[in-house]
């Protein structure tokens, strides 16, 4: 069973806030009036058509893109784990993951590894991050991020390159993450089904928000049904079905409860969320095309 | 100072045999070269910086005519020079109007064909041109030797306070910055090591050889080597070796010393592939 989430999101001071945000790439503007808010424990999801500005946001908010307009309010001390979208290491640098992992930081023998049990790849420690599968590289990415014992962790597109098993293994344990260390997830994904269920807060970008609320709200917003077309219609009438299961708290319900069949749906996605309990890693089959 | 020499021959080992401290001159500096340029050459490969370090190299004859115009010293004249294309190409990166390598052959080019003029320009100057681009080690001064030396103990000491920071960024520069690395300082930093080595380098193998002996050798480690580290110390082994096995063929073969000592480098590239072993990392 999950962890019960460590305490309502809403009543915690924000660990990040922005307002305003806009960013400006050689004249053209990729950000315009963006803002948002991640408070601990509180699942965050940025989504998107392609080019709507998705990871501009995640770096401008982590500082890596300079900004035309807005401001930027971070909790003091605030600890950032970051998994960047991809990793793009020289086949000519030598480097086991056990390696990767300290590069910048320390960590004891024992913390790499409670890390990478930690999200199903213990076996990987010893391998050349450039051997990895999709999978298996995500995997490790978010143990790096984990060992600097994040309050907010910032995963952008964090099921790329990953099959569809691994997809939904891998937010079953970026949910289980949140609630066992209580931190706030930012995260990105280009397709609202496979984060739904375990997700607070959707925003929906294109280069502005074009809406934001709970999953189901935004699934129903004629901004997101805009934007996204067909598929989000099929979003809205999956969700209707389930929207007793979010009621009463407005927390995200534990997996195995919330199992009901989805056979009328059409639309050829997997949803994420829906698949059952494999614990992290169980299922995560190394043939993703991201060996390199 | 070069030897005098005609412009049309390359230095040879076999003219110089009979003076013994020649040759030891020799195989002092360019081993003393191949221990810098081994590790300083791994992060070149892994940053795929090659082409990048061969515009630096091309820059240098610049800074020679102006070491000789200001009487500044060759060596400082190159260091300045290299130092500021680095960060002018930095710069230019940045701005990202034009793709890299097209902004690298532009640099590359018209600042070597602008040392060449400028050498050329100064005519109260007689310089051996060809020794400055492909070396000149037969010619190494106890001077010189104290250059690559002493210097290459500095480069090599600003490497090892930087080369945490270096691989972290090397590996993912968003992730090295989310993490508090101070990436713009180290790359900068990085570049003025390349800039001094170069520099140091030249009257080794020349300015047009230059980046082989930081290449070559790094490439030829990559096979044997479980880490970064034992791959750097790979490279400066495997690049002292192809010194003394280019000095050894120049002095029997009578071949040019710089380009022998490049076709060593190679020629233990392509062997190194014949070994067989089993990969770890």
């Amino acid at each position: 069973m999950p962890l019960p989430l460590p305490a309502r999101p809403a009543d915690l001071p924000p660990l990040l806030r922005a307002e305003g945000l806009g960013v400006r790439y050689g004249g053209r503007t990729v950000l315009d009036g963006v803002g948002l808010t991640v408070r601990p424990g509180e699942i965050v999801t940025l989504i998107g058509p392609n080019g709507a500005g998705k990871s501009t946001l995640v770096k401008a908010l982590l500082g890596l893109v300079p900004l035309s307009a807005g401001r930027i309010e971070r909790r003091p001390d605030l600890r950032v784990g970051y998994m960047p979208q991809r990793l793009a290491v020289d086949p000519t640098l030598p480097l086991t993951v056990r390696r990767f992992l300290t590069l910048w930081g320390k960590a004891t023998e024992a913390e790499l590894r409670a890390a990478l049990a930690e999200v199903g790849a213990a076996h990987v420690l010893g391998s050349a991050v450039q051997s990895l599968s999709g999978g298996e590289l995500q995997r490790v990415l978010l143990a790096r991020a984990l060992l600097r014992k994040p309050d907010l962790l910032v995963l952008d597109e964090p099921v790329q390159a990953v099959d569809v098993h691994g997809q939904a293994a891998l937010f079953e344990l970026i949910d289980t993450i949140r609630r066992r260390h209580g931190c706030g997830v930012l995260l990105v994904s280009h397709d609202l089904h496979l984060v739904m269920a375990r997700t607070d807060t959707v925003i929906c970008l294109n280069r502005h928000v074009c809406c934001q609320g709970k999953p189901e709200e935004v699934g129903r917003h004629p901004d997101y049904v805009a934007l996204f077309g067909r598929h989000a219609e099929a979003l809205a009438l999956y969700h209707h079905s389930h929207d007793h299961a979010h009621a009463d708290d407005g927390c995200v319900v534990p997996v195995g409860q919330e199992h009901t069949p989805h056979d009328h749906h059409h639309h050829g996605h997997d949803h994420g969320g829906h698949q059952h309990a494999h614990g992290p890693g169980g299922h995560d089959h190394a043939h993703g095309p991201g060996g390199r | 100072m070069p030897m005098a020499r005609g412009v049309t021959t390359m230095p040879t080992a076999r003219g110089a045999a009979e003076m013994d401290e020649f040759l030891v001159r020799a195989l002092v500096g360019g081993i003393g070269l191949a221990l810098l340029a081994g590790p300083l050459g791994c992060v070149v490969v892994w940053r795929r910086m090659a082409y990048f370090g061969d515009t630096l190299a091309h820059s240098a004859l610049l800074g020679v005519a102006l070491g000789f115009l200001l009487g500044i010293g060759l060596n400082i004249g190159v260091v300045a020079v290299c130092a500021g294309i680095a960060v002018l190409l930095t710069f230019l990166q940045e701005q990202r109007k034009l793709a890299s390598d097209t902004l690298l052959g532009i640099v590359s080019h018209s600042t070597l064909s602008l040392g060449l003029v400028a050498l050329a320009l100064m005519e109260s100057l007689r310089v051996d041109i060809l020794a400055y681009l492909f070396g000149d080690i037969l010619a190494v001064t106890p001077a010189d030797l104290a250059w690559i030396w002493g210097g290459g103990v500095i480069v090599l000491a600003g490497l090892a306070l930087v080369w945490r920071r270096l691989l972290a960024m090397t590996v993912d520069e968003d992730l090295a910055r989310v993490e508090g690395v101070p990436v713009r300082w180290i790359r900068l930093s990085f570049m003025l090591l390349i800039a001094a080595t170069i520099a140091l380098a030249m009257k080794i193998v020349g300015i047009l050889l230059v980046t082989s002996l930081l290449v070559v050798p790094a490439a030829t480690a990559r096979r044997f080597a479980p880490n970064p580290e034992v791959m750097a110390a790979l490279a400066a082994g495997f690049g002292a070796m192809a010194v003394l096995l280019g000095l050894g063929l120049s002095l029997q073969a009578d071949l040019p010393t710089g380009p022998a000592i490049v076709l060593s480098a190679a020629g233990m590239f392509a062997l190194s592939h014949l070994v067989p072993l089993r990969r770890t990392a």
